[in-house]
């Protein structure tokens, strides 16, 4: 298996069993794709493409139809704890404290190791003081970053991460997302990042993957290759962008054609 | 309004009216069967200095700790096994569904078949009561748990017990607790019928007894007092345990 990226998708093909017997849903077709190690790469479609169900078998929690999955030189076959996945809402597990949660991955550790690494992200993400609080405590962007650091202090390689600034207001998704690149530049982790907002994607990535609509495919990828953090008024930046909004057919003015 | 006001002043006077209706009805019915709320106080303190009432308490509460104890002990770990096992679900559940609607009333002859005239079946009938809502209350929580604390937990690499330990069982928590709520409520119900078996002690022994050996409807009456307060302090003290910080994000904000 030489040539292998760390993550690899070779011709991958999903369908669901539909409502009525023998019917199937088809969702994804045809994907190939490529993720470097130390790469941030994003999935951008249209609502409902299956971009999160591409990531999901991607992260080991569903099981292509057809086709090959191959992250780390090996074949998935279920999720690792190498590899966390940051859902959209709710991954924070409410019974625990914050820093029971971001600890949650080391419990195998010692007892002073661990609330070192503990200590470390919790200032990494920018939420100390916040030690004991729960979840319920928390607004949603706090729970985000909660998530994102239990996934960092339990060393994990690689993040694919599922639309996980979509439920917060705007202003803390620029926040989030300043903070991700911040965090990403220090960690070098490698990320595989889906999401339906184009701006987004170009703020984010190294790489834009473009999906049709179901049953979706890769239609095409853009490199972005701007200067972090990126510049929402430059020319580099607006092109990306456009270009992304033409492939999927809309101006970017949000109309239609 | 404070919250002193509103928790203690309101029912206070709520209560003070409710007496003073109850008062005025009976007189104006001219019973004199009907106890009026004096009428009751004084059978209670009349109880109280038979040294009865203290007794047939402890003795209610007592039938109702062991069955419901019991009912907990079986009701919690077969809730959990059937939701999440598939087979043992298809398997058992129907047969859950089918006995869950059979009144505990309807168990009294086969308990005193099985039991004979003695605590044991009363206690049985309790915990009969009890262990539906136990079973179904934790067959559900595990069933409709969020199914992102599971892929994050499958994720961090957790399987098999240290799954169940660490996730599961704290995800289902709150609805459990849900379900022993309305067990003891259920328990607490049933303790008078129950009673109503041939036992010697306990409230609902003292309702039957009181109407059979001579219409004391006052001590009737006054056994239903002490029925329902108790059942209020026993679901206060169960409240609290919605209180804990592991399982209070399961109740909703307020």
């Amino acid at each position: 298996m030489s040539g292998l990226a760390t993550i690899t998708v070779r011709d991958c093909w999903m369908s669901f069993p539909g409502k009525e017997p023998g019917a199937e849903v088809h969702v994804l077709e045809r994907v190939n794709l490529d993720v470097a190690q130390g790469e941030f790469v994003c999935i951008v479609g249209p609502s409902g493409c299956g971009k999160s169900t591409l990531l999901n078998i991607v992260g080991g929690f569903l099981d292509e139809t057809r086709g090959e999955v191959y992250v780390e030189n090996a074949v998935v076959n279920g999720p690792d704890p190498g590899r966390i996945f940051v859902f959209q809402e709710n991954g924070v597990f409410p019974w625990l404290t914050v820093e029971q949660n971001i600890g949650f991955g080391l419990l195998s550790r010692p007892e002073a190791e661990r609330a070192e690494r503990v200590r470390h992200y919790i200032a990494m993400v920018g939420l100390t003081g916040f030690e004991k609080s729960y979840p319920r405590e928390l607004s949603g962007g706090m729970r985000q970053r909660v998530e994102i650091a239990r996934a960092l202090a339990a060393d994990a390689r690689v993040l694919y991460m599922d639309e996980p600034f979509g439920a917060l207001d705007f202003l803390t998704r620029l926040k989030m997302r300043s903070d991700l690149i911040r965090i990403w530049q220090a960690e070098k982790k490698t990320i595989l990042f889906v999401t339906h907002d184009i701006e987004e994607a170009v703020q984010l990535a190294d790489r834009v993957l473009v999906m049709t609509k179901r049953p979706a495919t890769i239609q095409e990828e853009v490199k972005i290759d701007l200067p972090r953090p990126r510049d929402l008024d430059s020319p580099g930046y607006l092109a990306a962008r456009d270009r992304i909004f033409s492939i999927m057919g809309m101006d970017a003015h949000g109309g239609g054609g | 309004m404070n919250r002193r006001v509103l928790h203690i002043l309101l029912p206070l006077i709520t209560g003070v009216l409710f007496l003073t209706a109850w008062h005025v009805a009976v007189k104006m019915s001219g019973s004199d069967i009907f106890p009026t709320p004096r009428q009751v106080l004084d059978g209670l303190g009349e109880l109280v200095r038979q040294g009865l009432l203290l007794k047939y308490v402890v003795a209610s509460l007592f039938r109702v700790s062991w069955g419901f104890i019991a009912a907990v002990l079986v009701g919690v770990p077969l809730g959990l096994v059937l939701g999440w096992f598939r087979p043992a679900y298809a398997a058992l559940n129907p047969f859950i569904q089918i006995l869950r609607p059979i009144s505990p009333i309807a168990w009294i002859p086969v308990a005193i078949l099985w039991f004979g005239v003695k605590d044991t079946a009363p206690v049985f009938l309790i915990f009969l009561a009890s262990v539906f809502p136990i079973t179904v209350s934790s067959m559900a929580a595990v069933q409709n748990m969020q199914q992102v604390y599971l892929r994050a937990a499958q994720n961090f690499g957790l399987g098999g017990l240290e799954l169940f330990r660490r996730v599961i069982f704290p995800a289902a928590l709150p609805q459990i607790i849900t379900g022993i709520r309305i067990a003891l409520g259920v328990a607490w119900l049933v303790v008078v019928a129950a009673e109503m078996i041939a036992v010697n002690s306990g409230l609902g022994y003292l309702i039957i007894d009181a109407r059979n050996a001579g219409k004391r409807y006052d001590l009737v009456v006054a056994g239903m007092v002490m029925i329902g307060l108790i059942g209020l302090v026993l679901d206060v003290l169960v409240r609290r345990l919605e209180k804990f910080d592991e399982v209070r994000w399961g109740y909703g904000q307020r």
